[in-house]
């Protein structure tokens, strides 16, 4: 039966000179998960919100053609009276919610659609034990963790017991452990229960094993095709690694989980059994051979920082090289980004100490300490205060009293061909990204740190993010990254340091920690163990050195 | 760890059970508590009387308040009520006091005012007897601060919302969504402040809080809208049709009761009206009343879990109205105690039949269900220590441990 019809749909902003999406004409049948896919700004985030009817009622622009959910046109119904059959959950999870405890706000959307008391009381039990909250049901939602209030914002929507449920990026800020607990809830709701998910998410290493269709957007304007994950993935711009190595083995049909693709590329195991794996990333001896003499760009000696009553470090050591990589793993509040913030001295160290290129950051005016660390918050826009790009960049030079035009043209090399009259807030998440770090370098500092930099970032933004960073670190730049993203930290960083409660659990070379470490194992080493491989390009590159030997 | 864990409590006796959802007391009944000591308060100016409620009041606080946000409101209060009580001196000292004293503490120079500003003084003599008038006056109005924080700390703003009726549900939401606001704008402003000296630029002084002031009110309206957008997706604002006639009647009634209750409470003040007040006043608010249930009715919404308004929820209300009461009754009878004379200067006594009743106030603490240990208040912060500084093994406490680290545990949660 199909649960969400879409008759060529096309979807036009106010302002806009093309639709959004357009030639929108598929249906999606009940009791499927559907993955939506596709680079950013290709209109998936307007995709779903005309299931819930918030395209176009709440956000305004023009909607041609007909969707359906459920038998009923969006167009004559308004998403509160579309609530009963579809349970939207957006971005951010904390936006979404309107109470402040576990228990009110799974019964909130039930208050709304006036079910009997019994039936609330009864729904929010069954509810309770489905997603795992039973222990957090009296708990203020603020005080959750990342992945609990994930849950709790799915839970919400589950209440009224919906038919479809439409999630844009349930994963993208959670740790691994938290986004396979989310997963595990979602692939129980469509095998018990019967529920639509159409979701959208660019992490595809983690979801797309669990789709049953895959809807590709290839490109901004092209219609969207409904498909067999495996058949899609050969032809879409975006795919997870495990998928990229598939590709590279030719194996037909392409592998989506590691399971598959470790039966389906033996032949590649066996090709690649004589090749040397390179001995970390590209610039991996360079990097750590020349810091090993020089002074270290950071610093951090016996570290304990608390925040509030709560020891968010306790007795770190850590020391970055010039030149060298380092990625910072753990889960949610293991204390990565205190880490980060006492590099640049927004927390002082209750005790031990933290030094930047031989200076105390704490210490330091901020004019002077952008010289010597720079960072990338999480979120890139808290640095963006101008409202044009050419402002932003003239402000920089100001800031870092280069010659005027030296951010300019980082943004040049960084970015390429974009406008000087660009609002910051009108950037893609890469774009702005982009912008963030070459505002962090016009100071030219040796230490450069980003938190979680790939959050909400596609595969082609990462790629190149990829290429920037480790032109940096050539040229002599200290890396430090806090991520969750496992491909990140496989293709980029020299060096692996996870941190867990404050205290550091392991610290050594990419290949050696993650390698033996089962959430943080890259897809590619999974498929490849026990050959130390850590990603797709590495393998690419190293086929392709043994090949071009073989054949002169 | 079984056997061990029950000893100590078992010794201390309880009257109350334990608070979870079923048999949290409702939030009216604290409000009502409050605003009976507050009442209380503000029937004397007697400083140890005053004293005593706020002592109740702290009391209270300090054995039924949990970790909750909103409880850390009372600290804030407190120091609102000192505020309070300093504005009031030095509005005595530097623009003098009505009240005749004789005994000079200093004499302040005086600014010379032109003929119109008669009766305008700044600077002058300055009594002991007008400061301790103003000192009386400060805080009774400190008691009263005192007493609504209590109940600010006490209550879930939230649940007390849920009980309006459904007529005034909106506007309750909108206050809920506005103190879930207030918090997260704070934490954007310190954010964006902190970003700035990742700019370069000085993260301290007003400037830095005024160049981050666009930024924050742009997030804070890019969180409404997405807030709305969620809201609008999960039913809110679904309303029942009602027949046009239903309408009508709810819109007559609500406007001609609220006239009514103009009208009645106009009345009532002057002197002429005092015959056609009551009955006036007593018709529009029946009216207003009638016209808000009608309206309820447009709402299709059901409560969850409502709070039961139980035995202990009078107990609780109760011991509040009998301050309140007792000390009006006291007020009538010996009003010279309650407030003791400034000229000549006299020590305050302590009276003993008002101060037994102020001590009625008490019964909250208990007859209240008590918070669970994990949700007990933990110090907000406390001052950093050296890690390595070993603590004394405590081993005849040994059964506080778990409790300690689980609030630690959900504190660290918050960070």
């Amino acid at each position: 039966m199909t649960m969400i019809r879409f008759e060529d749909v096309s979807v036009r902003y106010e302002g806009a000179a093309e639709p959004t999406v357009r030639g929108v004409d598929l249906s999606v049948p009940e009791g499927e998960l559907v993955l939506l896919v596709g680079p950013s700004g290709v209109g998936k985030s307007t995709l779903l919100g005309t299931v819930s009817g918030l395209v176009p009622h709440f956000t305004g622009g023009t909607l041609r053609g007909r969707v359906t959910v459920a038998g009923r046109d969006t167009r004559t119904h308004k998403p509160r009276e579309l609530a009963d059959v579809v349970g939207t959950v957006g971005q951010d999870p904390l936006a979404h919610f309107v109470t402040d405890t576990v228990e009110d706000e799974l019964a909130y959307g039930m208050e709304s659609l006036g079910l009997a008391p019994d039936v609330m009381r009864r729904r929010v039990e069954e509810t309770l034990d489905l997603l795992g909250l039973a222990d957090l049901r009296d708990r203020p939602i603020a005080t959750l963790s990342g992945g609990q209030q994930q849950r709790v914002a799915i839970g919400s929507v589950l209440t009224p017991h919906p038919r479809v449920l439409v999630l844009d990026e349930p994963t993208s800020a959670l740790d691994p452990a938290a986004a396979e607990e989310v997963l595990a809830v979602l692939q129980r709701l469509v095998h018990d229960l019967g529920t639509t998910v159409l979701m959208a998410e660019h992490r595809l290493e983690r979801v797309v094993q669990y789709a049953d269709q895959v809807l590709l957007v290839a490109a901004p304007g092209e219609p969207p095709v409904l498909g067999d994950p495996a058949a899609l993935m050969a032809v879409s711009p975006v795919c997870p690694p495990v998928v990229d190595l598939g590709r590279l083995a030719g194996a037909d049909p392409l592998p989506l989980t590691v399971r598959d693709a470790r039966r389906r590329t033996a032949g590649l195991r066996e090709r690649l059994a004589g090749v040397e794996v390179p001995v970390g990333p590209v610039g991996a001896a360079h990097g750590a051979g020349a810091g090993r003499d020089a002074v270290p760009a950071a610093r951090v000696e016996r570290l304990a920082v608390r925040r509030g009553r709560v020891e968010a470090l306790r007795r770190v050591d850590l020391s970055v090289a010039p030149g060298e990589t380092v990625a910072l793993m753990g889960r949610n509040g293991a204390g990565k980004s205190t880490l980060l913030s006492t590099l640049v001295g927004l927390l002082a160290p209750a005790s031990g100490s933290a030094r930047v290129g031989g200076a105390v950051p704490h210490r330091m005016a901020p004019r002077e300490l952008i010289r010597h660390v720079g960072l990338v918050p999480q979120e890139p826009r808290d640095l963006l205060y101008a409202d044009t790009v050419a402002g932003e960049c003239a402000a920089a030079d100001r800031d870092a009293d280069a010659a005027a035009g030296t951010c300019r043209a980082l943004v040049a090399e960084l970015l390429p061909g974009i406008a000087d009259d660009v609002h910051p807030r009108d950037l893609s998440e890469g774009q702005r990204l982009a912008l963030a770090l070459a505002i962090v370098l016009t100071a030219r500092p040796p230490l450069l740190l980003l938190d979680e930099p790939t959050r909400g970032l596609d595969y082609g933004a990462k790629a190149r993010l990829v290429t920037v960073l480790r032109g940096l670190a050539a040229q002599g730049h200290a890396i430090v990254l806090a991520t969750h993203d496992v491909e990140l930290a496989a293709e980029l960083a020299h060096r692996v340091v996870i941190l867990a409660d404050g205290e550091v659990v392991a610290d050594g070379p990419t290949a050696d920690v993650v390698v033996s470490s089962p959430s943080f194992a890259p897809q590619v080493t999974k498929v490849l163990a026990p050959q130390p491989w850590l990603t797709a390009t590495q393998v690419r590159s190293a086929l392709r050195a043994a090949e071009g030997e073989a054949t002169p | 760890m079984a056997d061990a864990a029950p000893v100590p409590r078992a010794r201390r006796r309880r009257l109350a059970p334990q608070a979870h959802r079923s048999n949290a007391l409702h939030p009216g009944a604290w409000w009502l508590w409050s605003l009976g000591l507050a009442t209380a308060a503000s029937r004397t100016t007697n400083p140890l009387l005053i004293g005593l409620i706020v002592g109740v009041a702290g009391y209270v606080v300090a054995a039924r308040r949990t970790s909750a946000p909103w409880a850390r409101s009372y600290g804030a209060f407190v120091k609102l009520a000192l505020v309070v009580i300093g504005i009031r001196l030095v509005f005595a000292i530097v623009l003098g006091s009505p009240i005749p004293g004789t005994h000079l503490i200093v004499t302040l120079p005086e600014v010379p005012l032109p003929d119109w500003a008669q009766g305008v003084r700044i600077g002058g003599r300055v009594t002991a007897e007008g400061v301790v008038f103003a000192l009386y006056d400060g805080l009774r109005l400190a008691g009263l601060l005192i007493c609504v924080g209590a109940a600010n700390a006490l209550a879930s703003p939230a649940r007390l919302l849920k009980s309006l009726p459904g007529a005034l549900y909106e506007a309750g939401v909108a206050v809920v969504v506005a103190m879930t606001f207030a918090p997260n704008l704070i934490a954007d402003v310190q954010r964006l402040r902190s970003a700035r000296r990742l700019r370069g630029r000085p993260d301290k002084g007003l400037r830095g809080l005024l160049q981050v002031g666009l930024p924050v009110l742009e997030g804070a309206l890019e969180r409404s809208v997405a807030l709305a957008a969620a809201m609008d997706a999960r039913g809110f604002g679904r309303t029942a049709a009602v027949p046009a006639r239903v309408r009508r009647t709810t819109a007559a009634l609500t406007l001609g009761g609220l006239t009514g209750v103009c009208a009645g409470t106009y009345g009532l003040l002057t002197a002429e009206g005092s015959t056609y007040g009551l009955p006036v006043l007593g018709v529009g608010l029946a009216a207003a009343l009638g016209g808000l249930w009608l309206g309820g009715r447009r709402s299709v919404r059901t409560r969850y879990r409502p709070d039961r308004w139980g035995w202990r929820a009078w107990a609780v209300a109760g011991s509040g109205a009998a301050v309140a009461a007792l000390m009006i009754a006291a007020n009538s009878g010996d009003a010279g105690a309650l407030h003791p004379g400034v000229v000549p200067l006299v020590a305050p006594e302590l009276p003993l039949l008002p101060a037994a009743a102020v001590l009625l106030g008490l019964l909250p603490a208990f007859v209240a269900p008590v918070p669970p240990p994990a949700e007990a208040p933990v110090p907000e912060r406390r001052r950093p220590r050296p890690p390595r500084t070993p603590r004394p093994p405590r081993t005849s406490r040994t059964p506080r441990a778990p409790r300690t680290s689980r609030s630690s545990r959900t504190e660290e949660k918050t960070s």
